[in-house]
């Protein structure tokens, strides 16, 4: 009798451990969803492939990289431990144990060395250029990879906290060929569930991902919403939880709603003039010929008023391509200010008389357009007549490809590191140079400062070349644009970094 | 009439493949490097020129043709070039919703232009006619982008009935799909309302003035079988050819109502394709739009004879 009380007392207890138990894990298991407003569609979900930004946002919910970056644009590690320069030629990762992928098989140097190796083979790759630098990758054991650089490389770690870093899973990417994008599997904290193209991504939470406890969500939906007033109003009505890029214009709108919270964060980019200094017959216009009337041109704008007038004071005027949140940041480099006499002066010793005549090509949309017609209004004034040329985006990359272009006015998303925003605009014959600009000095510079991994050394080098650029003008830097996320006030956790993500993990909703 | 179905049968094919033709050639027309567009940042020559190479781009005009309508006989229209996902899939998976959004604003369209068209006819010079011409007139002079961003303000941001935009499918939840459509069917609706109240006022003045109505009055019927038997009947043969190619701009025409309410439907796919260069969505789009249009004219033959007697010796 007393053993059977016994035994039923040990049932009943371990009855209610279960049920406590399951009861905790209830608790614990996320059960709700965060719905993420996207600016637009991404294209193919294959990190090797993919080319937008805000593709990039998906994939930080989705595919974990070997290192991150903190707010402070300091390289955190993610899916490695650490990293190590043996030589100056030798990078060693260490990689973080039990990290399992979607599919369930082990995140190890042999994954780490197949998705580089894909980096740098798949057809149609775009992270070659980024990886460029890479010899071979060795496995030295399941836990660490050897990286073997053509040449030193101090910015190849920072292409690895971008989807140069992001590792898949082999068995998955064997299996699916040129159609993993259709069904990607990698180690981040949701894995992917369902795309319905243009109108949203759906993320499920993976229960076995590394970092689990930091992660809140059961779900995440990116949705895709083109407009912005319907941003707005999706957010004041609750149907999003957060958006990305909200225009400038809906900032104020945006504070004065109480269920909102508006978060500005200076980005690593910058939006700028292009100027055709080189390439073909158009570079031959005043403005591409002479370094004294780009001077003059810059001296007859004021960056600051059209960051007011355009941007409602959200963005930050700037002189050059490395961001103020950079170390590799050159403050003496200044925004000059408006100078008309002087402007006038400088055109005259050019050669040139008023009205100098400048074609400038901005893309159709109405902001682009205003900072534009702002430029026109302020440039007549020291004798530029600038005529604002919108076209359509695909058109405008195209003529600035083939010189078909006197100036125009476009963005860069940015790069962590200062190679990524001047290597392949400011390099002879490099890539993004559509304008053709040459300079020996800025030249051995950018290779110097690509070859060394010393801080000061670099931050010289980079502090000679943005001055170097801001004397020869190839490109007209205007603004170090910002990033405007806004959030429903009941999610916290969120972190704005410089490179525009919403990162999911520590993100909670309250209820 | 069946001879004459045969022959309106076989004047479809000639017009896609001309279709087919005029939407590759002029697409070429348009500048800008799909490569380009679709390298992105990432525009390194290396890059460009795979992507050139995969895409069948480094080849001549017409063997980028052939190789595209050969897969298009073969039922395949291709793939994505910026998601990579098959043409065709992305047209099943759109075409239902556009379906839904055009043929609810269609039942909203004749729901309200032509009830106001007849009342309009009927009650000429009075103030119903006045009212109903001017709700006609402000139903066309309204901008559809601007009344859905006033109704989701309204209805959704400042009343919270219904959802501000997105889309949820018939076969998910029938309920939210009604409320996530009925908005956008509305906007669309409203235009094509004033357009069929206008024409439907117009034939039905027409028709009220004809000899036979005369007759069906003197006969002693009552005037609602008048009306909706005699006159109506015959008022709906101009009505319907109207109706098919509203119908029919509906499929492509909706995109900023779609953009509006971030409804994923064709307009938005085609924008967003032109846009990016995506130049097998666009032909794939184009083709199906193009068929499902040239079939709404054949639909409309049909319904000319169904409700016009004297067209069936045709």
């Amino acid at each position: 009798m007393r053993r059977s009380q016994l035994a039923r007392a040990c049932l009943v207890t371990a009855s209610l451990v279960g049920l406590g138990s399951h009861a905790t894990r209830a608790q614990e298991a996320p059960t709700q969803t965060l719905r993420v407003a996207l600016a637009e569609d991404a294209d193919v979900l294959d990190p090797s492939v993919a080319r937008t930004f805000v593709g990039r946002i998906v994939f930080a919910g989705m595919c974990d990289k070997l290192f991150d970056i903190n707010d402070k644009l300091e390289i955190v590690p993610q899916l490695a431990t650490g990293y190590e320069w043996t030589d100056p030629k030798t990078l060693v990762i260490n990689l973080r144990p039990g990290v399992k992928f979607h599919d369930g098989t082990e995140m190890d140097a042999a994954a780490v060395k197949y998705s580089l190796e894909r980096h740098l083979t798949f057809p149609g790759s775009s992270r070659k250029a980024e990886l460029s630098a890479t010899e071979k990758v060795e496995v030295v054991d399941p836990l660490t990879v050897k990286i073997t650089l053509k040449s030193p490389s101090a910015p190849f770690v920072a292409q690895l906290t971008d989807r140069a870093g992001m590792i898949v899973s082999p068995k998955a990417a064997e299996a699916a060929g040129k159609d993993f994008g259709l069904h990607p599997v990698c180690a981040g904290p949701f894995k992917f569930t369902e795309r319905v193209a243009q109108d949203h991504i759906t993320l499920d939470r993976f229960p076995d991902y590394w970092d689990a406890a930091n992660v809140h969500f059961a779900r995440v939906i990116y949705r895709i919403i083109v407009d912005n007033s319907v941003k707005l109003a999706n957010l004041q009505a609750g149907a999003v939880d957060i958006a990305e890029r909200v225009a400038p214009t809906d900032v104020a709108d945006a504070k004065k709603d109480p269920k909102l919270a508006v978060n500005i964060i200076p980005s690593l980019g910058f939006e700028s003039i292009n100027i055709n200094v080189g390439n073909g017959p158009k570079s031959k216009s005043p403005l591409g010929s002479s370094a004294l009337v780009r001077k003059a041109f810059e001296l007859s704008i004021d960056r600051n008023a059209i960051m007011q007038v355009v941007y409602n004071g959200l963005f930050l005027a700037t002189a050059q391509a490395i961001p103020p949140s950079s170390p590799y940041y050159n403050p003496a480099v200044k925004v000059p200010e408006r100078d008309i006499a002087k402007a006038k002066a400088l055109i005259a010793q050019a050669g040139f008389k008023a009205p100098v005549v400048i074609n400038l090509n901005v893309s159709t949309s109405p902001v682009q357009k205003q900072v534009g017609e702002v430029i026109q209004s302020m440039a007549a004034e020291a004798g530029f007549d600038v005529r604002v040329q919108a076209t359509e985006f695909a058109s405008m990359l195209a003529s600035e490809g083939s010189g078909d272009f006197e100036a125009t006015a476009i963005g860069w998303s940015g790069r962590v590191d200062p190679d990524g925003n001047l290597y392949s605009f400011m390099y002879t014959g490099a890539p993004l140079n559509d304008w053709h600009y040459s300079n020996k000095d800025v030249d051995i510079w950018l290779d110097q400062a690509r070859a060394t991994t010393d801080i000061d050394a670099r931050r010289a080098l980079y502090g000679k070349i943005v001055a170097q650029l801001a004397e020869d003008l190839p490109v007209l830097y205007l603004d170090n644009n910002a990033w405007v996320t806004v959030a429903n006030k009941k999610l916290t956790g969120f972190r704005p970094i410089a490179d525009g993500m919403i990162r999911v993990q520590g993100m909670q909703l309250a209820k | 009439m069946k001879g004459h179905l045969g022959q309106r049968i076989l004047q479809v094919l000639p017009t896609l493949l001309l279709v087919s033709i005029l939407v590759f050639c002029l697409q070429q027309l348009m500048p800008g490097d799909p490569a380009l567009v679709l390298a992105g940042e990432e525009r390194d020559p290396q890059v460009l020129a795979q992507i050139r190479a995969e895409l069948w781009l480094d080849r001549s005009l017409p063997i980028q043709y052939l190789h595209w309508i050969g897969g298009v006989l073969q039922g395949d229209l291709g793939f994505s070039w910026r998601i990579r996902q098959p043409v065709l899939q992305l047209v099943a998976t759109k075409l239902p919703v556009t379906l839904q959004l055009g043929v609810m604003a269609f039942i909203i369209a004749v729901g309200i232009g032509v009830p106001m068209g007849i009342l309009s006819a009927v009650k000429r010079n009075t103030k119903w006619d006045y009212i109903a011409n001017g709700i006609g007139l402000a139903g066309l002079s309204t901008p559809n982008f601007w009344l859905g961003i006033m109704l989701i303000l309204l209805v959704s941001v400042k009343l919270g009935w219904l959802p501000p935009s997105g889309y949820v499918s018939l076969a998910e939840d029938w309920r939210q799909s009604l409320a996530t459509t009925i908005m956008p069917a509305f906007v669309l609706g409203n235009a094509i309302a004033a357009v069929l109240m206008r024409h439907t006022r117009s034939a039905m003045l027409t028709a009220m003035d004809q000899d036979y109505v005369r007759t069906a009055r003197a006969k002693g019927l009552p005037e609602r079988v008048v009306i909706l038997r005699h006159a109506l009947r015959n008022a709906l043969v101009p009505v319907v050819t109207l109706g098919a190619l509203e119908l029919g701009t509906l499929l492509s025409g909706a995109v900023l109502t779609e953009q509006v309410f971030s409804i994923p439907g064709f307009g938005k796919l085609i924008v967003d394709a032109v846009f990016n260069r995506d130049y097998p969505v666009v032909q794939g789009v184009v083709l199906v739009t193009a068929t499902v249009y040239v079939m709404l004219n054949l639909l409309a033959d049909v319904l000319y004879v169904v409700i016009n007697p004297r067209m069936r010796g045709a």
